[in-house]
């Protein structure tokens, strides 16, 4: 195993408002690492400064760096850091005016990609490694928008993979589903570590528990506490950690 | 119990007033879709529609030449002002800064100006060199047209959800390919209702082209030469005092509000697609 992602001195703000505060974290490849914290800790800064998305915020800004592969992401092309860190979103966010076919590739189409056999290929591949092909390959031109929430968010996933990132982040991805679609989420993410390096933010600790391999707990823009999951969960060092996963605050 | 009752005949009283308040809207609209409707009616006909004036007195003609000068001028006019606007308005919504808010300022003043002020401006700055004509009552339409048809566009680039532009630009999207691509296309369906509305409006303006366009008996034969136009014609036609002229008034009156009415009808349709 290596370290794919090291966060280093990572501070971030909204405007005057210091948000993240030093935060040094290493993820491991083809791990899944959870990030849990109370509602407002900073979970949702913190990946988002691993994509570089966080500066698109007007006003936001960060200090220190991110090294993917041990080059510094904040030295390089934020849309080559991008295509290589993939993001899903709390909210299933499918284009509204594309169709789901066109969704699951339009990363590629953006990018100016017209080679229609292509794209409809890789469209099936992705479609298909989330586990949405069944259930819509007869819905494939209908809009993004029409799913339902679990599988729009599983077409969101799709849409991620088919840029061909190595890293992907996720932002309580199942927080807007129901109990069903958030299982089949929670195996998907399983079986995708396979290939990719998965960092997801969660405040559900269960969610944490049952399938992350580290755990970083996060609590007023400081990282408190990260080690392994069994461990965090079992015999956290610190107090906070202790009195937060056991339910007594947040 | 009481307050009960007092509430009640409140609700009477509001229902009253919003009873009111919309016949007093309905009166003079009714009435005068039914003076155009009445009075156009029966002028209307193929040749009409298509044929050049006659001389007062003399029976038939029609205001083929002022249907093509419109037609002419606010196509050419749309042509001017859509690129123009759609352009603005993404500056505006996707690249901030100060040079942006002044844009948006200005387009927010222009589209209050009284139309006779795009028509002097135009005159001042091009008619007085190339001489009346379509082209210069192009340009003095769009003038009007460009700070609503920009002030449209920007409103529904803004309603774009957030979460789509950063969807797309978290896909590794280069900035200028997620404005072009998704965001402008996502609002594409309130730009299409804000051109159209653009496009009523200049249709019926009759201010700027009376010393840009000038009007013309005959055909237009060229973007430079001076050109008929409906609203032109319904202006000097309706104060003429020829009976036979007065007529075709309400004819091109009726046909200039079906115009305006099918446009309208347009937006509808595009709107119920959101
Ligand atoms: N766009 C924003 N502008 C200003 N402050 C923000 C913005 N987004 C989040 N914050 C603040 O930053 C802090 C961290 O937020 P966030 O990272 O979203 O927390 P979490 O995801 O853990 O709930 C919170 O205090 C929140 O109020
Ligand atoms: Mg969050």
């Amino acid at each position: 195993m290596s370290t794919k992602i090291r966060i280093k001195s990572l501070n971030g703000w909204f405007g005057e408002k210091q948000v993240l505060k030093d935060i040094n974290l290493d993820i491991e490849e083809n791990s899944i690492t959870a990030i849990i914290g109370p509602s407002g800790c900073g979970k949702t800064t913190l990946i988002r400064c691993i994509n570089r998305m966080h500066e698109v915020t007007p006003g936001a800004r960060v200090e220190g760096s991110v090294l993917l592969d041990e080059q510094d992401i904040y030295k390089e092309d934020p849309v080559k850091v991008r295509e290589r860190i993939g993001m899903v979103f709390q909210r299933p966010n499918p284009f509204p005016t594309m169709s789901v076919l066109e969704n699951a590739v339009a990363g590629l189409k953006l990018k100016g990609i017209r080679n229609r056999k292509l794209l409809a290929e890789k469209a099936e591949e992705v479609i298909k490694a989330v586990g949405l092909w069944d259930e819509v390959k007869n819905e494939l031109n209908k809009p993004g928008t029409s799913l339902s929430g679990g599988q729009q968010q599983r077409l969101c996933i799709a849409r991620a993979l088919a840029v061909e990132p190595e890293v992907l982040l996720m932002d309580e991805p199942a927080s807007a589903l129901d109990p069903v679609s958030t299982m089949r989420l929670e195996d998907l993410i399983y079986e995708l570590k396979k290939e990719y390096t998965i960092v997801i933010v969660t405040h559900n600790m269960q969610q944490a528990a049952r399938v992350s391999d580290y755990t970083a707990f996060l609590y007023m823009g400081e990282l408190i506490e990260y080690s392994n999951t069994k461990e965090l969960f079992e015999r956290p060092k610190n107090d906070l950690t202790e009195r937060y996963i056991s339910g007594r605050f947040g | 119990m009481t307050s009960l009752g007092v509430r009640r005949i409140k609700g009477y009283l509001m229902l009253i007033l919003v009873a009111v308040a919309f016949i007093i809207i309905m009166i003079p609209l009714i009435s005068m879709l039914y003076m155009i409707i009445k009075e156009g009616i029966g002028i209307l006909s193929w040749e009409f529609l298509t044929a050049l004036p006659k001389p007062p007195g003399e029976a038939g003609g029609g205001i083929g030449n002022a249907i093509q000068g419109s037609l002419m001028m606010v196509a050419l006019a749309s042509m001017i002002s859509i690129p123009i606007s759609i352009f603005a308005a993404m500056y505006i919504s996707e690249y901030g800064g100060k040079l942006s808010t002044i844009t948006e300022f200005i387009a927010e003043v222009l589209s209050g100006t009284p139309s006779i002020i795009a028509g002097i401006f135009i005159y001042t700055l091009i008619v007085l060199r190339i001489g009346f004509s379509a082209l210069a009552g192009a340009l003095a339409l769009s003038v009007l047209m460009i700070p609503t048809v920009t002030i449209a566009s920007y409103e529904s680039l803004k309603a774009v959800p957030r979460s789509i532009r950063e969807a797309a630009i978290a896909l590794g999207v280069p900035k200028w390919r997620a404005s072009l691509f998704v965001i402008l296309r996502s609002a594409m369906v309130g730009i299409g209702t804000g051109v159209i509305l653009g496009v009523a409006r200049i249709f019926g303006e009759t201010a700027p082209l009376l010393f840009t366009a000038l009007g013309n008996m005959y055909w237009n034969e060229g973007l430079l030469e001076p050109t008929a136009a409906l609203p032109l014609l319904i202006y000097n036609y309706a104060t003429s005092p020829y009976k036979s002229w007065q007529t075709q008034a309400w004819g091109a009156a009726l046909v200039l509000l079906v115009i305006v009415l099918l446009l309208n009808i347009g937006v509808r349709i595009i709107a119920r697609k959101r």
